[in-house]
């Protein structure tokens, strides 16, 4: 199957559990998903960064009902807004969950998709 | 009635059968509903010269330009999902007006339920950006997309589960009253609470059918419109847009493409919400309705849980809407724009029955495509 080559760094980063995102070195504009140059200024400065993996649930779902994929619903979907601006779309982890709630990533073994979860407390690990 | 650029009308529509429907190919009931569109119109197949249709094969319009024998000087196959069809009457209303073809015909079937085609997964496709980014994370398609709206909706402005029951209580008071709505019985906003939840904060009665149907419309300009058989409904004005393919690039969750094709179309009508008698909105969820009056200035931001509620929308309300009983209780065959289109043009008419909305000199339609992404908005009125 074809790969897209404008995201292999994102998956490369999330293989080692790193939140990757485009930043312009002209404006300083960040954007996820990659695109060729800056949407903001359009111009072809635009490199990968390490994303704080900090944000705030924009939105999200509880799912009841089967997508046919591995894990068996409930189970629970948000949008993220990223502290440097772009929103993504991953899972939560947990079903308990407010809008505006501060969220921070996690990693899961052997999966390459980033998850969100309650922002970690300076305790937990 | 001054003459406009833009003077174009409605001669002619029809519906496909509806429900679950045998014996029948999509091709074939598309070419049902053409003919008794084009019968309205006074016209037959050989005037078609403008063919606007997609969803029916590959090439949109040129497998239904074979099987209806019409070979069109003007072709569209405009992909805006359930949103094409409203958009189909606008570039059919400025092809007309310019001369491009004098004979628009726009049509659509399908059998999605008894073909049982649809599924709520999406492909996990490493090429894609939706395979990439969207479709690994499990948000059913298309119900979490609304599901992700309506919770933010709920969260700004504090919209209610009750608001958006409401809207479902309205298309079955209007089914109730329409001899071809798939469901009729009573439906109380309990019924809607109670029933089993999907994607928090939808339930199974925030959602649209799933059942086959579809429908025709011809769309000619004033010269071709003396000869119809049924009096003609002018498309005062029409407007289109989208604003996002995955979810999370929607800039404003609470801010759909409507906003954008509402303002046009109001804008090429030269009137305003105050002077729409009644809507036809893309039902497809609860919360679909719900943000388009707010999208169309209907109600202020916000205001949408309040303005549908109170029986409002409903029969004998002050903004009669969904008066077919809408995707949610009439019949939704995947893409409801023509039929939305084919209800607004016969209560204009006044051929409603007993559904007939008491002012009907301006209608409203409204349509909404993929997941939120496009919008389309068609002013229909009295000539
Ligand atoms: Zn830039």
């Amino acid at each position: 199957m074809d790969h897209d080559p404008l995201t292999t760094w994102f998956w490369q980063g999330a293989a080692e559990g790193v939140l990757l995102v485009q930043r312009c070195e002209e404006c300083g504009h960040h954007q996820f998903y990659p695109r060729p140059f800056c949407l903001r200024c359009e111009s072809d400065r635009v490199v990968p960064i390490e994303a704080s993996g900090a944000g705030t649930l924009y939105s999200f779902t509880v799912v009841h009902v089967s997508t046919g994929l591995d894990v068996p619903p409930p189970y629970a979907v948000g949008l993220v807004t990223l502290d440097e601006g772009p929103r993504l779309l991953a899972r939560l982890v947990g079903l308990d969950h407010t809008i505006g709630d501060r969220v921070t990533v996690r990693w899961r073994d052997g999966n390459p998709h980033p998850v969100f979860g309650p922002a970690a407390r300076p305790a937990s690990r | 009635m001054r003459s406009r650029p833009w003077d174009v009308y409605v001669t002619g529509v029809a519906e496909t059968p509806l429900g679950e429907v045998t014996g029948q190919t999509e091709l074939s009931m598309v070419a049902l509903a053409a003919r008794e569109a084009l019968a309205e119109a006074g016209l037959g197949l050989k005037d078609v010269d403008g063919l606007f249709v997609n969803y029916l094969g590959e090439q949109g319009s040129v497998q239904v330009g074979e099987y209806l024998g019409i070979q069109p000087r003007y072709a569209d196959s405009t992909d805006l999902g359930g949103a094409a069809f409203a958009a189909f009457v606008h570039h059919a209303m400025l092809a007309v007006a310019a001369g491009r073809c004098e004979v628009a015909l726009v049509a659509y079937a399908s059998r999605q339920r008894s073909r049982r085609v649809r599924r709520l997964g999406e492909t996990p496709d490493p090429y894609t950006l939706i395979g990439q980014f969207q479709a690994p994370h499990g948000l059913p398609r298309p119900i979490g997309h609304y599901a992700l709206i309506a919770a933010r909706h709920m969260h700004v402005y504090g919209t209610r589960p009750e608001h958006l029951a409401e809207v479902a209580v309205a298309a079955r008071r209007w089914a109730r009253l329409n001899p071809k709505a798939w469901v009729r019985t009573p439906l109380s906003v309990d019924d809607v609470l109670t029933s089993r939840m999907i994607s928090t904060p939808l339930h199974r009665l925030d959602c649209c059918l799933v059942t086959d149907g579809g429908g025709a419309l011809v769309i000619t300009g004033r010269a071709v419109a003396s000869g119809a058989a049924k009096r003609p409904v002018r498309v005062l004005g029409a407007g289109e847009s989208h604003t996002h393919w995955q979810i999370s690039q929607m800039p404003d969750l609470t801010v759909s493409a409507g906003a954008v094709s509402g303002r046009e179309a109001f804008a090429m009508a030269g009137i305003g919400p105050d002077d729409v008698d009644f809507t036809e909105p893309y039902d497809s969820f609860t919360i679909t309705p719900l943000l388009a009056f707010e999208d169309l200035g209907f109600c202020g931001r916000g205001e949408g849980g309040e303005f549908v509620s109170g029986g409002r929308l409903g029969p004998g309300g002050e903004l009669p809407s969904m008066t077919s009983g809408g995707g949610l209780s009439y019949n939704h065959p995947g893409a409801l724009g023509v039929q939305l289109l084919v209800e607004a043009v016969r209560q204009i008419r006044g051929e409603a029955g007993e559904r007939q909305v008491p002012r009907h000199r301006v209608g409203l339609v409204h349509a909404v495509g993929g997941c939120y992404s496009a919008a389309s908005t068609v002013i229909l009125a009295q000539d």
